[in-house]
């Protein structure tokens, strides 16, 4: 195991050195650490490497909704310099740009809702279709064979399946708990395999965007406070045992700590795995400001090392992300009893 | 584009990718291998608890065959002792009856013998009287064969008579 898994990191270092290869050009301190900041965030278009002047990057669709011109669509490399293949508002293309920050821009200033298909979201759909693929495979696999024994996918779903079914569902809903388990296993296997698929070589750092931890932190936060029953919403609004001028301030932070849960989901996650990329992209970049190959060397060990705690950090992150969920589900379903003091 | 400002597209496509998949799974994936998970696990707890009544027929069966060796054994003691019981009844009366008969014979055998020596002594006495009239007979005629003799004889028996 432990040699499969170095096998695994040792490749991947490999992989992403090999990717970042055009940085050995690069001129100043900053040119030379830019890829790291470049890779953590999203994109218009898939950049997977460069060998000299010819980069090898995939275009993107671009897609803009604004009130007076409605819904428009485009090509990121309509966007682009043809030889350098550089973004920059001089390179305007029907009224928009897209800056040297990978900004899309209005060149009259209008306002406009941007819907583009960018890096991120072609990762998400990755993601998506494998763990769609991988659970309806194993999904068959019962509707075929009965209630048998796993094989195949089955056998990879169902430990997890039963993991979240009794280890997180059941443990942190109560009795309550059958009605979110299918929501909670999604919600695992997607942040999973979102982690590990992102820790691959040329991939995006799709769990590791505000927005997409945000928008599941946002559907936590949902599903907590629809499920929530009378217990829940007294406890904030009228905590039993606290006098009334102290609910003057109780019940304020309890509303604060109805957001501020789903918050701590958003940040946590984002943080984890932005700190994990940007970590494993700062130890390679240490190579091209020494310049030294002994330098490279200690890198890759130390990447290496990285790529297995990521692994780890991918795992957990997943967990602990459904499990906090799996919690805040179950403080809001939970029956007190009636002489229950808080 | 920024570290910490969400992207609208990004959140949009993830809303209708993510709920996609979301329910896309719960009614082809997670429902049914839920519920097969369920069933199998139902009827492992089923076949566990039918070994476990089995389990325990088992040993009320073994428990009821002990019970019923226990009582054959006893049953089996009872008629062997019986069995030497009569058995030595019945030598006994074999013995007592025999004896018995033996007695009998004894007594009727005594009874012979009784009879046999009484004619035997009879003989044995008319024997002892022929021989002795024999004897005297012989006596008689050699003492008396002189003169002498026959007169001192009868002055005996004079004598005798005189006596009387």
């Amino acid at each position: 195991m432990t040699r499969k898994l170095l096998a695994l990191s040792l490749l991947l270092s490999a992989f992403l050195l090999g990717f970042t290869s055009s940085t050995f050009a690069a001129e100043s301190e900053e040119d030379k650490t830019s890829f790291i900041m470049h890779h953590v965030v999203d994109s218009h278009e898939w950049h997977f490497a460069t060998f000299g002047h010819t980069h090898v990057t995939l275009p993107l669709p671009v897609i803009v909704y604004s009130g007076d011109r409605g819904l428009e669509f485009f090509m990121s490399s309509d966007f682009q310099n043809h030889e350098t293949h550089a973004f920059g508002k001089e390179f305007a293309y029907e009224g928009y740009f897209i800056d040297d920050h990978d900004h899309l821009g209005r060149v009259d200033g209008g306002s406009f809702t941007e819907l583009s298909i960018t890096k991120n979201v072609v990762m998400m759909f990755i993601v998506i279709f494998i763990v769609g693929y991988v659970s309806l495979s194993a999904a068959a696999h019962y509707k075929k064979n009965g209630a048998v024994a796993p094989k195949g996918a089955a056998a990879i779903i169902e430990p997890i399946v039963i993991f979240v079914r009794d280890e997180i569902a059941h443990k942190s809903i109560g009795p309550k708990y059958k009605k979110y388990v299918p929501y909670l296993i999604t919600l695992f296997l997607f942040i999973w395999f979102g982690n590990l698929l992102g820790l691959l070589p040329g991939a995006a750092n799709m769990t590791g965007n505000i927005a997409v931890t945000l928008t599941l932190a946002v559907l936590t936060f949902i599903i907590t406070n629809v499920s929530g029953n009378k217990d829940y919403w007294k406890h904030v609004f009228a905590t039993p045992g606290v006098p009334i001028p102290m609910l003057l301030i109780i019940v304020p932070v309890e509303i604060i700590g109805l957001f501020t849960k789903p918050f701590a989901l958003m940040v946590r996650l984002f943080v984890a795995i932005t700190a994990g990329h940007i970590v494993i992209l700062g130890f390679i970049a240490l190579a091209f400001i020494f310049e030294s190959m002994a330098i490279g060397l200690v890198s890759t060990v130390m990447v290496t090392f990285i790529n297995i705690i990521e692994l780890l950090v991918a795992t957990i992150q997943a967990y602990v992300f459904t499990l906090f969920t799996a919690m805040y589900i179950g403080g809001a379903v939970a029956e007190h009893a009636h002489d229950d003091h808080h | 584009m920024d570290l910490i400002t969400p992207g609208s597209g990004l959140i949009f496509w993830q809303l209708f990718g993510f709920l996609g998949l979301l329910f896309i799974l719960i009614k082809f994936a997670w429902k049914p291998m839920l519920a097969a998970l369920e069933e199998r696990e139902s009827s492992i707890e089923n076949a566990l608890k039918s070994a476990e009544q089995a389990r325990n027929e088992m040993a009320n069966l073994k428990a009821d065959n002990e019970k019923l060796l226990q009582e054959a054994r006893l049953e089996r003691d009872t008629i062997l002792k019986k069995a030497q019981e009569a058995s030595v009844k019945m030598i006994e009366d074999a013995k007592n009856e025999a004896s018995k008969v033996a007695a009998q014979q004894i007594e009727n055998a005594k009874a012979v013998i009784e009879t046999e020596k009484r004619a035997a002594l009879t003989e044995v006495k008319n024997q002892v009287a022929i021989l002795t009239l024999e004897v005297t007979e012989k006596l008689l005629r050699k003492t008396l064969s002189d003169e002498k003799a026959q007169k001192a004889l009868v002055d005996e028996f004079v004598k005798d008579i005189k006596l009387n």
